[in-house]
């Protein structure tokens, strides 16, 4: 049809935009369960854990444990909601069959997984922000560092917005990517340190918990409130960063290669 | 001329369940092209590899000169596929399916023809409607314009016609027809003989995964087993050297089924020379139906 280049990539920007718009727009048409219903369940968490533990557990000096929890509710919430979006996404579009919808489309693997991607850090941002505005209410929160604190929720969401597009391409049913949400996300975000410190631990568990790359992205996070944290937040960023790159690689040679999308 | 479908050797593996045994196979723009064959014969799966929803085990394939896999964007751009399964997405309104589908292909601005699209369609009073509160006839419908908002030169439809009322079939038929007057190819998949006879000009016939008939609508229709004559004669009698043609014998007069069309005159000078006039005489093709039987039940 001899379109001229610019054209030609003005329509590639215009169809990629679209593909991340509808992602956009899939979760905010459903916004009551996609972001009301994760900044209540976090404010729910915040409640019930301060008032049960603020007079038993001091984590940084000059901190209180409410306050502390706050940060950590939030990425948690950033990270489930990020992986939530971009898996459930895929994996009921090829359940319903409309995917096709966007594999007869000229996407490359690129734009694809950058539209879903995008999305699902989109969605992960905005309940993050959610629980940060329903929370500070309830804690007298501090920004010590606040371009680490933008650094973690874009690696962090980026992370999971990833490994949800894999979880959504690996599963044909419902239960399978539910069995990944319980078995895998649920458990190492809970154990990440959301609600503790790892310097309240066990050497043991300690040792463990430093094996849960999760935790870097809460620590780093948290870096970013209180310019405390148990880890480095270098070695944290490092860490996130390193695997967004490689669970970015493995995805787009999945996408690349049709994996359970193209037969 | 670049061929708009051209399809060399293909093959196609699921497991040890072979889908699509070399194929090979080429339709020139413009043509209204039929893909015919019992269910599992492979039709879906050869309109997969084209549309690049499936991977070709063996052989290539082109559209409109773009390779599908080497050049899949410029393939893509070339071709739709409407859908054989009744999909849609739940989330959104049909105008929304529609605007994305339009966006997804690259198109700015495409309102004036997703209106005239839906137009055609009979869409314009349920532009807002959410897809899940649609019929399955108007879901059908949707299909189709998501495939046409981007206007592409081969138009591939998937048994468009399965399940739908006649109201929509004959609204689909002219809808499909004008858009191969406007000069997009179309290849069309159905088992409704009947409509392929209608308005395909080729057809390809698939058994269990290749090719058993390729030809023109027309050839195929007079090369497989010639024609029928209707016969009221007065008397009512057919002469000896004529009875073992006899198809039927009715009350108003005769069937004689003939291995080709020479042999009308025949059947006319014997008539002729017994002096039995012919009162009314109607010379019948068979429809594609009665080949297509004939063409399965041979082996392949
Ligand atoms: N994704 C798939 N996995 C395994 N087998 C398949 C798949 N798709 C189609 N088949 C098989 O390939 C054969 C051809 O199917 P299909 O192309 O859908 O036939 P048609 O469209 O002519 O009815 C059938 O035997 C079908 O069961
Ligand atoms: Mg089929």
């Amino acid at each position: 049809m001899g379109d001229a280049p610019i054209t030609h990539r003005a329509s590639r920007i215009k169809g990629f935009y679209t593909l991340f718009h509808k992602e956009w727009a899939r979760f905010w048409k459903v916004s009551v369960q996609t972001v009301l219903a994760p900044v209540l369940t976090a404010l729910l968490f915040l409640l019930v854990f301060s008032y049960s533990l603020r007079d038993h557990v001091v984590v940084f000096p000059g901190v209180s444990y409410t306050v502390f929890l706050v940060p950590g509710l939030a990425m948690m919430s950033v990270l489930q909601n990020a992986f939530a979006n971009s898996s459930s996404s895929l994996m009921q579009s090829k359940m319903t069959g409309n995917i096709i919808f966007v594999l007869l489309p000229p996407f490359s693997h690129h734009e694809f997984f950058l539209a879903y991607l995008l999305a699902a850090m989109g969605r992960g941002l905005v309940v993050g922000v959610g629980v940060l505005l329903a929370t500070v209410w309830f804690a007298d929160l501090r920004f010590e560092h606040p371009l680490w604190v933008v650094a973690f929720a874009l690696a962090g969401s980026g992370v999971m917005g990833a490994l949800g597009v894999i979880a959504g391409l690996y599963s044909d049913k419902v239960d399978e990517l539910a069995a990944f949400q319980n078995f895998i996300i649920l458990p190492l975000t809970f154990l990440s340190g959301v609600f503790y410190s790892i310097h309240s631990l066990p050497p043991f568990w300690q040792k463990l918990s430093l094996a849960n790359p999760f935790l870097y992205m809460v620590d780093g996070f948290r870096y970013g409130f209180f310019g405390a944290s148990d880890v480095s937040p270098w070695l944290s960023l490092a860490i996130v960063g390193a695997s967004f790159f490689a669970l970015s690689f493995l995805t787009l040679w999945l996408i690349r290669i049709g994996y359970k999308l193209r037969h | 001329m670049v061929p708009a479908i051209q399809v060399e050797q293909v093959s196609k593996h699921y497991g040890a369940l072979q889908a699509l045994a070399e194929v090979s196979l080429e339709i020139a723009p413009g043509e209204f092209f039929g893909l015919l064959g019992p269910n599992g014969a492979g039709k879906t799966t050869l309109i997969s590899i084209l549309a690049g929803l499936a991977i070709a085990s063996r052989g290539s394939a082109r559209v409109m000169g773009f390779d599908v896999v080497g050049q899949y964007r410029e393939a893509r751009r070339s071709l739709v596929v409407v859908p054989q399964e009744l999909v849609f997405d739940p989330f959104f309104t049909v105008r929304e399916s529609l605007t994305f589908q339009s966006g997804y292909f690259g198109i700015r601005d495409n309102r004036a023809w997703i209106d005239e699209v839906m137009h055609h369609l009979d869409l314009t009073e349920k532009a807002e409607t959410n897809m899940r509160a649609l019929s399955g006839g108007m879901k059908r419908r949707v299909l189709v314009a998501q495939a046409l908002v981007h206007k592409p030169p081969v138009i591939v439809l998937d048994e468009p016609t399965a399940g739908v009322d006649v109201e929509l079939r004959q609204a689909l038929w002219r809808f499909i027809r004008r858009l191969n007057r406007d000069g997009h190819t179309i290849v069309l998949t159905t088992r409704y003989l009947e409509e392929a006879e209608a308005l395909c000009g080729r057809i390809a016939m698939l058994k269990q995964g290749r090719i058993v008939a390729l030809d023109t609508t027309r050839n195929l229709l007079h090369m497989h087993s010639g024609c029928y004559v209707e016969l009221r004669l007065d008397p009512d009698r057919l002469p000896a050297t004529l009875s073992p043609l006899v198809a039927q014998r009715h009350e108003a007069g005769y069937r004689l089924a003939l291995r080709d069309y020479s042999e009308v005159e025949r059947v006319v000078a014997e008539l002729r020379a017994a002096h039995i006039e012919i009162q009314e005489m109607e010379v019948m093709q068979p429809d594609l139906e009665e080949i297509f039987v004939q063409i399965m039940v041979r082996d392949v």
